[in-house]
Order: structure tokens, then sequence, then C-alpha cells
């Protein structure tokens, strides 16, 4: 089930590059259909997955040999996180795909290339072994670098570029630590659950080093100042799906494998760098806000609140790794629910704020806020769901953002009670600058240039309404996401 | 004798002088027959190496080494050959007398396969000058176009020199190891033998085989042959020379224990040098075909790291045959497509390619993802291979240098991918090569992502792989 998730959309992107006599909607149309099948597969599997606490930790596994000499298999497998983000991802990717986008008479290349990250992004959630996780971590980056690089728009070929080669070197960084891990353990494999399950690094200064490695790329990836200057200018330069995506499904990978990885099979040695990870998760928090603050550019504004909020999943993570053993348990346990929801929140948040600014950008070829004003009266609709979104984004109560937010800092307060306090602050500065963002877009004097800006239309409303919605579902009635994703925190905190 | 042991480089041989009898006689229309009799014999040949496949043992009074990594060495040549061989025809119908050069090509092969099979340094010069000295045809065969003269000349100079300074190190390591074979020569190494001018023979034999993998200090000539070498020529000698030498190489290696000598930081220094100089020189190249022959060199460092742990880890060998055949898939493929597309080299030429000739942009992509060592292409098991072998043995630091060295070689190559794929194309349709080429392309595509996706199957058999004198302990 899990394996068809990956590979039917990745057949789907195959067929879709290989068959030159579709028209462009049919291509989009295949496309949507094709982007559903894995939300469906995943939707089996969630009815199927088993909460109580007696359950296995990893559920709907598979297993086929794919290097025997290396230990590298493929094998899937999900537990409550995974889970949780897959279904995310899985959703977000139909958003981006039936969001209308200017392909640029290439339409099915870039349905393809929609497809063909999809099944890597589920592939990189749903994976069991370190190497394929590797690999799919790669291929994100092949990905993307092809959906900016063509479709963006600005100086798109040069953030392409510089956006390949900066997470190239966060994922081989990776890589090398992933090497080093594994050989640790004897015999060689790279299954993750004899990973865990052994902690075959548990101390001395090559497990740092291993660490070291592992956070290096994360934190490219995630990303956490002072590794975030890919950022601006792939998000800015993206078209408006495939900003969602990054930010919506990319981002998640780094903060992912943080959980997945050091933190699953290092608990130690995490442990012992747990402060410094909040640190720099606290300056991410900090400095993405400020900075955020002082953007003109809609989308720049958007991408900074990205390291925002991402340093609020880690501030979370490194509470939750700060002990191994039994020690306020239950404030750990929140901090970690908490970021994991965190990363499932923002990706539906951002996802749409990203898909909202493309908007803009196909209505009117800017981002400068100066050139908007006064929307509201004209596109009612579009300023409704960016208001909406925006309030999500910076945590206002009976939003998904609020739930996430809550737990994080409940729980970091048990365990670092001065850094919770300090990235508190971080949640005001975004208050503030998202307020400023909407005032100068939907309040004022409308330009006359403006005058005839159209509003959300026929997908665009559908695509946006569905996000919200679980937006504001996640913020009344989160029980059925928490408990999904508990199952896999406590197994992970309590097992540790 | 045991003739039998050598029956795929007779088959060579025999084909060979066929061909060369055949070039005198045939009609000039007719030439291009001859490059199918070179295919036929290439294949009687892979398939009388295919059946060596499991031997391991040393025949002809121990000169001649008939094991795991000589036999798939030899059959990755052989396969090479046959790729260049199926390059040719349409690239050089225009000379009257091409026959020969089909003929020239199969010594080149047979030389690449005495190097990869030599157990013995006489053998190791025999093998290095036959492929040398044909290599400088093949390079200088376009003898009108002063460029193509002009790789001739330096891969002349170039070697003439190497040769000779790597006689000169035969000379020292027999005066002082009292032998050139290389079992005997184990032994005596064993014992503890280790003089000075022992080592100095041995530098200078590694200067030697350096030129033939297109390592530092001697790979100035890959660039110059990869720019204007007729393509399947430069196709050629980019790729089997360095099979050849580097199981020659790994080979030498092997002979010193792991505990007594430092030659194996040696090796690690010059596969530092030799991955970094080629990324840097390779860097800002505007013209594809230098771009390709820089990126040659720097996969020649790659390839070093697993001789530098030859001995010390289990996972070399296997490490070094796929890395080899991994790159030897991606960079055939490359220059593929180069001659498909007759050749045009300047990098702004390439502008728009994915969409006037999807096929090829997209062939050029895979071989260049695939040199990088984006998964899960050939490439990247053949550096997961090599990063697995060398941090086991002990030198994580060589892991990490070439990781660095991975991330700039992904600028340059994205130099040219980004152009390919994002860029408009100026003027009509690129004109292409022929049948032939599309079809070499194609292949050397395709194997890029079947050996990665079927690296399992191909790894289990690399792992039994022996590498004689020295029997696994």
């Amino acid at each position: 089930m899990l394996t068809l998730s990956i590979l039917i959309p990745i057949a789907g992107a195959l067929v879709l590059a290989i068959s030159p006599k579709l028209a462009e909607a049919q291509a989009r149309f295949a496309a949507i259909i094709v982007s559903a099948v894995p939300l469906l597969l995943l939707v089996i599997v969630w009815i199927g997955f088993d909460t109580s606490p007696s359950a296995p930790a990893f559920q709907s596994v598979a297993e086929a040999p794919w290097i025997p000499t290396l230990g590298v298999a493929w094998r899937v497998g999900v537990d409550g996180i995974a889970l949780a983000l897959s279904l995310m991802t899985a959703l977000l990717f139909i958003a981006a795909v039936t969001w209308p986008a200017d392909t640029m008479g290439r339409t099915r290349q870039y349905y393809a290339w929609f497809l063909f990250l999809e099944g890597v992004s589920l592939g990189l959630f749903l994976t069991l072994d370190l190497l394929i996780f590797y690999v799919f971590f790669d291929l994100s980056l092949v990905g993307m670098y092809f959906l900016i690089g063509r479709w963006g728009h600005g100086d798109a070929k040069a953030a392409a570029l510089k956006f390949f080669v900066y997470t190239l070197a966060g994922s081989l960084a990776i890589l090398l630590a992933i090497i080093a891990l594994a050989l640790s353990h004897d015999p060689l494999t790279f299954d993750m659950r004899t990973l865990i399950a052994d902690q075959p690094l548990s101390a001395g200064a090559g497990a740092s080093l291993v660490l070291l490695g592992f956070l290096l790329g994360f934190a490219i990836k995630t990303p956490l100042v002072p590794f975030h200057t890919w950022l601006p200018p792939a998000h800015v330069d993206a078209p408006g799906p495939a900003s969602a995506i990054l930010a919506g499904v990319l981002l998640k990978m780094g903060t992912y494998g943080i959980v997945r990885i050091p933190m699953s099979m290092m608990s130690e040695t995490f442990a012992r760098w747990a402060l410094p990870i909040g640190i720099l998760a606290l300056v991410s928090i900090l400095w993405g806000a400020l900075v955020a603050f002082a953007q003109k550019n809609l989308k720049r504004r958007i991408a900074y609140t990205s390291v925002n909020h991402m340093g609020y999943t880690v501030l979370g993570i490194a509470a939750a790794g700060a002990f191994t053993a039994k020690g306020s348990t239950a404030a750990r346990d929140l901090a970690l629910t908490g970021a994991v929801t965190e990363m499932v929140a923002h990706g539906l948040i951002t996802g749409s704020l990203f898909l909202i600014a493309g908007a803009f950008w196909q209505r009117a070829q800017s981002y400068d806020l100066d050139n908007y004003g006064g929307l509201a009266r004209i596109a009612p609709k579009l300023t409704a769901a960016t208001v909406l979104a925006t309030f999500a984004s910076f945590g206002l109560p009976a939003l998904a953002g609020f739930v996430a937010e809550f737990q994080i800092f409940t729980g970091t307060f048990a365990v670092y009670p001065w850094l919770a306090a300090l990235g508190l602050l971080g949640i005001l500065i975004t208050a503030a600058l998202f307020l400023v963002m909407v005032q100068s877009l939907f309040f004022g004097d409308l330009p006359p240039q403006r005058a005839h800006f159209p509003d959300l239309r026929g997908p665009e409303i559908w695509v946006v309404s569905v996000l919200l919605f679980l937006v504001v579902l996640i913020g009344i009635w989160p029980a059925w996401l928490l408990d999904l994703i508990g199952a896999g925190t406590r197994a992970l905190i309590e097992g540790g | 004798m045991p003739l039998g042991d050598i029956l795929p480089e007779i088959a060579v041989l025999l084909t060979a002088v066929a061909v060369l009898l055949a070039a005198t006689f045939l009609p000039r229309d007719r030439q291009a027959w001859c490059a199918w009799l070179a295919l036929v014999g290439i294949a009687v040949s892979l398939l009388l190496c295919t059946m060596q496949v499991g031997s391991s043992r040393l025949t002809f009074s121990g000169v001649w080494a008939l094991d795991g990594a000589s036999t798939w060495a030899r059959l990755m040549i052989l396969a090479t050959t046959a790729v260049a061989l199926g390059l040719s025809p349409d690239w050089v119908k225009t000379d009257r007398r091409h026959g020969e050069f089909y003929a020239v090509l199969l010594f080149s092969c047979l030389g690449a396969m005495a190097l990869a099979g030599a157990s013995d340094l006489m053998q190791v010069v025999m093998g290095a000058l036959l492929s040398s000295v044909t290599g400088y045809t093949l390079a200088a065969y376009h003898r009108d176009w002063g460029t193509s003269v002009e790789a001739g000349m330096k891969y002349f100079l170039v070697g003439a020199l190497a040769n000779t300074v790597m006689v000169t190190g035969v000379v020292l390591m027999l005066g002082m190891a009292g032998t050139t074979d290389f079992a005997k020569m184990e032994t005596a190494l064993g014992a503890g033998a280790s003089a000075p001018l022992l080592m100095l023979g041995f530098g200078l034999v590694v200067v030697g085989l350096a030129f033939k993998l297109g390592a530092v200090p001697a790979h100035a000539w890959m660039p110059d042959v990869a720019e204007a070498a007729p393509v399947p020529a430069a196709a050629f000698l980019t790729v089997a020379p360095k099979i050849g030498a580097a199981i020659a190489l790994a080979r030498l290696v092997d002979l010193f224990p792991t505990d007594a000598f430092a030659i194996r930081p040696v090796i690690a220094v010059l596969s530092v040098l030799t991955m970094t100089l080629g990324n840097l020189a390779a860097l800002w190249q505007d013209d594809v075909r230098r771009l390709i022959g820089w990126s040659s060199v720097s996969q020649s460092g790659y390839a070093l790291m697993a001789v530098t742990v030859v001995g010390l880890t289990e996972q070399a060998i296997p490490a070094l045959l796929f890395f080899l055949l991994g790159y030897a898939a991606a960079n055939l493929a490359a220059f593929a497509v180069v001659g498909h597309l007759r050749g045009r080299t300047d990098r702004r030429d390439y502008a728009g390619l994915a969409a006037t000739r999807p096929v090829a942009a997209t062939i050029l992509v895979l071989s260049f993802l695939s040199l990088v060592g984006i998964p899960p292409l050939a490439g990247f098991v053949g550096k997961l291979e090599l990063f697995v072998a060398t941090i086991e043995g002990g030198y994580a630091w060589l892991a990490i240098v070439a990781i660095a060295n991975t991330v700039a070689s992904l600028f340059y190559y994205l130099r040219v991918i980004g152009p390919l794929s994002f860029g408009k194309a100026e003027g009509s349709q690129p004109q292409i090569l022929g049948r032939w080429s599309s079809a070499c392309m194609t292949i050397g595509g395709a194997s890029i992502v079947v050996l990665g996706l079927a690296a399992g199957t191909l790894l289990a058999l690399f792992q039994t792989a022996s590498l004689l004198p020295v029997t696994a302990s």
C-alpha cells in the first residue's frame, strides 16, 4: 500500500513525460487524478492504523531487498509521525497540482515534475531504510531544481542553482553521517528499526561528529539560521505551487529527519547537544521574525516566517530530546507532539499562503507590498482567505498554529524555561508583521492600476477552502490529529 | 602454455589483424565493414571472457592474473570498446581509409586488457605501452585538423615522459626486490624488504600508471584529448585505459603490507590532488568536451580513493569495480550525446536542447547527474561504495574531501544542465550524426539507470572478486 503510494505518482510522471499527444487540459486532469491516488491509499492505511499504546511503533511494514551486500533494502512503514506528515504531503500535492498555474507551454513536463516530486516526498516520509531516505532526500532536490529553474520567474536559474548546490552540500553531509552510523552497527545495516533499537553509536567524539553531520545537513534543509540563505531566492523566484511544496513539504524533510534519525537513533548524543540546538532554534525564531518584518516583498516575507516557524519546530524537538531516561516525560512528549503538529499546521497554512502569493503574481506580476492596497473591497474572497491564513500563521487560538505552538511552548517551559520565554517574542513579532501585511494589501487606498484585480475563482477557491478548513478543524477539534501523532511520539519518548 | 586462459585477448588480437587486412583490401566505400567485423570480434571476446567469470588463479608462470578484478575489468573494457566502435563509423566515414581506425581501437583495447590482467611489472609496461602507442594515433586521427594533432602531440609528449619514468621505476624495483613478479614481490615485501630506492621505483611506476589513469601528476593530456580527439576515440581513451590502469595500480598497492609502508597515504594525497584539480579546472569551463575531460580527471581521483584502501577493507575492490562501471557508463553516454550532436562543444550551443532534442538532452542530464552521484543512478551506488570503503578503511577524511569536491562538481555540471533545460534554442534543430550514435547514446543512458537499480545483483558478484596475488585473509 505504502509502496504503491510512492510508485504510482512516479510512474504517472514518467507516463506524462513520454506521451506527446496529450493536450494541456488532459494533462492537468490526469495529473490531478494521479496525485489524488496516494492520499486515498494513505487514508486507507490511516483507517487501519492502530494508535493504542500496545501497538507496534511501525505499521504497514513491507520489505524487498535492493543491495543485500550493504544491508540496503526497500523498507516502508509508518508510525504516527510519518503518517501524519505524509497525509499532509499528499493533500498539499493535490492542492499544488490543482492550483491553476502558468505552465509556459510545457504543461506535461510541469505536471510530470510535480508528480515525480510527490512520489519522492512521500517516499522520504514512508521509508524505513536510511539509504532509501537519502535517495529520496536527494531526488527531491532534483525535482525542485527543475521546477524552479524552468517555471520560475525573475532570476530563476541562479536561484535554482544556489538551491541545488547549497542543499546538496547538506545532503552529502547527511550521507557521510548515515554511512558512519550504519558502519558502527555490526552487521552493516541501513534498517531504521534496527538502528533505533540498538543505538549503535552511543558515546564518544565520533558520535558527536556524526551528529554534527546530520544536524548540518538537516539545518540547511530546515533551514535554521545561519544556513537559511538559499531559501529566500528559491522561494521568491519559484512558481507559487512550487513554493507551497517547498515550504510545506521539503522543509519538513529537515525537521522530520532530525526526529527520525539523530533523535531516535542516537538519543544519548542528541540529549547532550539538545541545548545548543535549542539555542540555534531560538536564534532562528527571532532572526526569522525580525528579518521577515523588514521585507517589502510579499513572498520574501512569508519565506522568512517559514524560518521562524521551523524554529519553533526545532525548539520543540530539542526540548523533547533533552533527556534520555525518564525525566519530565510528559513535558517532552508534549513538546514533540507540538513540534510535529507544527509541521503539519505549517504545511497547510504556509502552503495556502504561498498559493495565494502565487495568485498575486499571476494577476499583477508583482510581490511588492507597496503596489497593493484596498483590495478588500474588490476581492473579498481573497481577503478572507489571506486573513484567515495569516491569523493561523501567527498562532491565533482556535486555529491550527495555536494548537501546535501552545504545546511546543508548554513542553519547552518545563525543560528550557528561558528559551521558551524568549521564543514567545517571536510570536509577538510575527503577529505584528502579518497584521501590517494584511493592512497594506487589503486596506487603505486602492491603487488605480489594481481597479480590475480579479478575486479568487474556480479551483483556487476550492483548494484554499479545503486547506483552511483543515486549519480551522485542527484548531477547534485537534484530537484526531493529536491522537495519531501521539502514537508516534509516545513510542519515541518513552521507548528511548 | 595455457593458451585457453587468454582466449579473449587472442580473439581481440586476431580480429584486429583481420580488420587491418580487410581495411587494406576493401574498397573505400566499404571500409565501414571493418567496424562490423570488429564488433563481431568484440562480441566473441566478451563471450569468452564471460566464461572466465569465477576463476581466480595466476597463469603463464604468474604473469597473468585471471581473477575477479581482471575479469570484470576486461569485460568493462570490451564493452567500452564496443560502444566506441558503434559511435565510430558515422564519425570517421569522411576519412578515406577509416578501416584502420577500428584496428587501432582494437589494439588499444588489447593494451588496456593487458594492464587489467597484469601480475608482473614487465607485463604492466607492455600493457601501458601498447595502450599508449595506439592511443596517440587515435587522439590525432583527424590529421588535417590542427587541434586534434595538437591533442595527439600533447598526449604523446606526456605519455613518452610518463612511460620512460615508469620503465625507470620498474628497473629500480627489479633491482631492489630482485623480481618483477608480483607474487614473489609480495613475499619479499611481506618479509620486510624495504629500501628508499624500492620506494622511489614504486613512486615512478605510480607516475606511469597515473598517466594512463589521467591522474595527477600526469593528467594534462585528458582535457585536450577530450576536446579534440575524434569523439569515439575520446570516449574510449577517457575510459578504457583508466579501467586497466586502476586495476593494475590496485594490484600493485595491494602487494604492500598495510602496516609497514606509508604508500597508502601517498595514494590518498594523489587522490585528493586529482579530484580537486580536476574539479577546479572544470568550474568555469565553457567548452563542454573539455569540461567532460576535466571531470574525467576528477573521477580518476575518486577511483584512487578505492585504491587507497585496497587491503584495508574488503569493500575496496567491489567499490573500485562498481565505481569504474558507473563512470564508464556515464562518461560513454555523455560522449555519445556529444558525438550524436556532431561534436558540438560550446556550452552556449547547448541552450534549449531539452526542447529541440529531448532524448539527447535527457541522456546528457542523466549522465551528468550520475557523475555527480545523484541516486538512484549508477554513479550514486559507485560513490556510495567508495564512501563506505574509505570510511571502513580508516580514511574518513578522504571521504569528506570527496564530498566537498562532489558539491563543487555539481556546480559545473549544472552550468551545462541549466541552459540546456531552461534556455531558449537559437537557430534550427541541431544536426545529428546518425542512427548508430543514437543507439549508443540510448544504451549508455539506459545502462546508467539500470546499473543503478540493479546494483544489488552486480555488487553481490563483485563482492567475491579477488585481487591476486594477494588472497583475502
